[in-house]
């Protein structure tokens, strides 16, 4: 199973990825993560694999591989839908977040994402997180519906999902999270 | 114990460093190697501290390796280079107890000022060097290596790279070392051995010939496990080592494979029986084409850089692509979507609320040249802010104003300006104050001084007032250290005060004599600060649409097309109130504070 997620800086990638890792670990596959940290936590974009199987050995998804790309953003969704495989499958956040340059109005935030993956048939599963995730009660758990999203559609049953998450996330944020999980594990 | 955990390949450094007994632990941080330490500090045994730069973390390892203590010194590749002095000249005394040097690289620059391949440092030096490939042996090669240390009396690089130090993958644990004649050796006192002047030097230099041979015959080996040789379908045989090994057995699981562990000296005789045994020998390696042509230089014939890159990082894309070019695969391609081509890009930006913007905002606005330095703030080098012209490496930033004011004399230097974060002051920029100061400059330096070593993940520094484990320290004083090394001029400023902070800039350039500006502020990251968090919008009926305020470069502020007004996001606005002395029709309001 190829994993990417893509986000921005700050939004929870990081932890994500120790779910993902966590839960691989747990039902006994080699797993390999991989994230670039450093700048890239300053809001720009970010990048973590995760890979698990019988033996993993490089850390790195390949482009066109990736059986899920698990985007928190839109753009960076689109950024890096070339890592999916042909019948893989994007789960993106619809929430948009504004880089610099379209800040400053160097250029504009593309209009046309969500149309585009549609017309190459792409297999998209889009969700506002972020109104999800103020309704759990905190607006940190994007991150959270989009696993529920994620867990939904995998074929991995729904306890170790919830096991990996407690294992993984702090004690006095895990009711909210959990709830964030069930709300994402809900949608369709 | 065999407990199982999945690691990132930094952290499994650190436990390796504790199972195998290691009591002091330095380095100066720096992405991709900064977690090594971070961890190590959790392990009461180890006496574990943040140096100024790198050259003194050397120099403090080297020196509790020679009092008796097992010693890990980390830095980022670029880090060796400010330890480069005492680095080549330690390797000609030895050690006593065991001393690891782990150096991480970073191909592709993911957050580095240049691309450098350490490999280097060790031929140059002739120190051994060692390149894990995943976790687990990021964990097993640093005990192997305090080991080889001490048998071959030589300090050994830990080569890493960004992708083996940022990736996790699963390790066994296993119980720390309880052999105290290991962890702790009696202090060598030995000064033939450890006074580096010439005449003993001299004789070391022939000494350190015959520990390269006798490493060479030490890898080649099998039993020592530095070399893993497969012999799997022998018409491609692969030499390659860390990252680039997984990559390789990646693509091709079914070639003959050769791993190095130790990647200098190389393992002569071991090399070439393998390349003797398959038909055709290519070697994958990352940046520089060390193994290459040293096997070339051995009469053996090989395919490496012909069909590689030399350039950045590979991945197992890159490799397959060059062998199918060169005609030895031929695997179909994977198919990629792709939905639009210039998507906008999302570099990385200071944060919202962060101290650095004002200082940035008035030196743009008042056109100076900046020569700026290595830290978040140089992140103000890029749109909207745009305030810096130059950034080298750590501390350049005060020698180069200074060498504007030798090229261009005093007018010039009163257009220029020095930025430097405190980290960075402390790590290599005082000797340039120093400098400017003994030779009569006129420099003015602005030291963004946000208490921490902000952009590797927030490491305590001289300014912080806090050590690596937690413990109170001193807090240097900037304004008294100014005055001590003899400039007159020293202000200190409130960075959000934007106008004191014009009018200081103002005057400290014009000045005929040298000034150092601190402008003052956590970072808004740091955990437990105090902070005022101010509620503010904009009022749509004030705002009219100038995109003045666009002009700070805050992700929090937006502009609205379809109302032609600007727009606060609040679930990214820290409500530092930077933002509302820049509006000019006052259109940025303060709310009525919710608690
Ligand atoms: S981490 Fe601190 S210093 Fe760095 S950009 Fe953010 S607020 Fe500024
Ligand atoms: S107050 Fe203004 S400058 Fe400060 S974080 Fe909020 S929007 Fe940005």
């Amino acid at each position: 199973m190829n994993i990417l997620i893509a986000a921005v800086g700050g939004q929870g990638a990081v932890l994500a990825s120790k779910v993902l890792g966590k839960l691989a670990q747990n039902i006994g596959k080699d797993v390999k993560v991989s994230e670039v940290h450093g700048m890239s936590q300053r809001g720009g974009s970010v990048v973590a694999h995760v890979k698990f199987g019988d033996k993993i050995y490089s850390p790195v998804v390949e482009r066109g591989s990736a059986d899920i790309v698990l985007a928190f953003e839109l753009l960076e969704g689109a950024r890096y839908v070339d890592y999916l495989k042909e019948d893989g499958i994007l789960i993106s956040n619809t929430q948009k977040i504004n880089p610099m340059p379209v800040i400053i109005g160097a250029v504009d935030y593309p209009e046309d994402i969500t149309q585009k993956m549609a017309e190459k048939n792409i297999n998209t599963k889009f969700v506002n997180a972020m109104d999800l995730a103020k309704e759990s009660g905190n607006i940190k758990t994007v991150n959270t519906v989009l696993i529920g999203l994620l867990a939904k559609n995998s074929p991995i049953s729904k306890d170790e999902w919830v096991k990996a998450i407690k294992e993984t996330v702090p004690e006095r944020f895990l009711d909210v999270n959990l709830k964030a999980f069930e709300m994402g594990y809900n949608l369709n | 114990m065999s407990k199982k955990e999945l690691l990132l390949g930094n952290f499994a450094v650190a436990r390796g460093a504790y199972e195998a007994g290691a009591t002091v632990a330095t380095a100066y941080p720096g992405t991709p190697s900064t977690e090594i330490t971070e961890y190590i500090a959790r392990y009461d045994e180890i006496n574990s501290e943040w140096s100024t730069n790198e050259k003194v973390a050397l120099e403090v390892a080297i020196g509790s390796s020679i009092a008796g203590s097992r010693s890990i010194v980390s830095m980022k590749h670029v880090g060796l280079n400010v330890a480069a002095d005492p680095f080549m000249t330690v390797t000609y005394t030895g050690v006593n107890s065991g001393l690891v040097i782990a150096v991480a690289d970073d191909p592709s620059m993911h957050s580095s000022q240049n691309e450098q391949d350490t490999r280097y440092f060790g031929m140059a030096g002739k120190c051994p060097v060692l390149e894990p490939s995943n976790s687990q042996e990021c964990k097993d090669y640093t005990k192997m290596a305090f080991e080889i240390s001490e048998k071959f009396d030589t300090p050994v690089i830990l080569r890493l790279t960004t992708r083996i130090s940022h990736s996790q993958s699963i390790v066994s644990l296993e119980n720390r070392i309880t052999d105290e004649e290991i962890i702790s050796r009696p202090y060598d006192k030995n000064p033939d051995k450890y006074i580096s002047a010439p005449a003993n030097a001299r004789k070391r230099r022939v000494i350190i010939e015959e520990r390269l041979d006798k490493l060479q015959e030490f890898a080649n080996n099998p039993k020592n496990n530095l070399i893993n040789v497969e012999y799997n379908d022998k018409a491609i045989g692969i030499i390659t080592s860390g990252a680039s090994y997984q990559y390789a057995k990646e693509v091709c699981p079914n070639a003959s494979f050769f791993k190095l562990g130790m990647v200098y000296p190389l393992p002569k005789e071991a090399i070439t029986e393998f390349v003797n045994t398959c038909d055709k020998v290519y070697v994958i390696e990352e940046l520089e084409p060390i193994f290459e042509k040293e096997i070339k230089s051995w009469g053996l014939n090989v395919i490496g850089k012909e069909i590689f890159p030399t350039i950045g990082e590979l991945s197992p894309e890159i490799i397959r692509n060059c062998l199918k070019e060169a005609g030895e695969l031929n695997s179909e391609s994977l198919v990629t979507y792709d939905v639009q081509e210039d998507l906008p890009v999302r570099p990385p930006v200071l944060c919202p609320g962060c101290h650095h913007r004002g200082p940035f905002y008035i030196l743009k606005k008042l056109k100076l040249n900046v020569s700026g330095d290595i830290g978040c703030y140089t992140l103000g080098g890029v749109p909207p802010l745009s305030a810096i012209d130059t950034t080298i490496c750590m501390g350049a930033s005060i020698g180069m104003a200074h060498g504007f004011e030798m090229a261009k004399g005093k007018e010039f230097a009163k257009k220029s300006v020095a930025v430097i974060g405190d980290s960075t002051f402390w790590h290599s920029g005082v000797t340039g104050l120093i400098d400017i100061v003994y030779n009569k400059g006129n420099s003015t330096v602005i030291v963004l001084d946000n208490s921490i070593t902000a952009m590797t993940g927030h490491q305590e520094n001289p300014s912080t007032g806090k050590t690596l484990k937690g413990d109170i320290a001193p807090q240097i004083d900037f304004v008294a250290l100014g005055k001590a090394i003899g400039i007159k001029r020293v202000v200190e400023v409130d960075a959000y005060d934007l106008e004191k902070l014009e009018e200081v800039i103002k005057t400290e350039v014009n000045a005929e004599e040298p000034s150092l500006i601190i402008t003052k502020r956590p970072c808004i990251l740091i955990k437990g600060i105090k902070f005022e968090y101010k509620d503010l919008q904009v009022n749509s009926e004030k705002c009219n649409g100038c995109k003045l305020c666009l002009r700070i470069g805050c992700p929090a502020i937006s502009f609205n097309n379809e109302t032609k007004k600007a727009e606060i996001n609040k679930s990214l606005c820290v409500g530092c109130g930077l933002c509302v002395d820049v509006c000019k029709r006052s259109a940025i309001e303060l709310m009525e504070k919710k608690d």
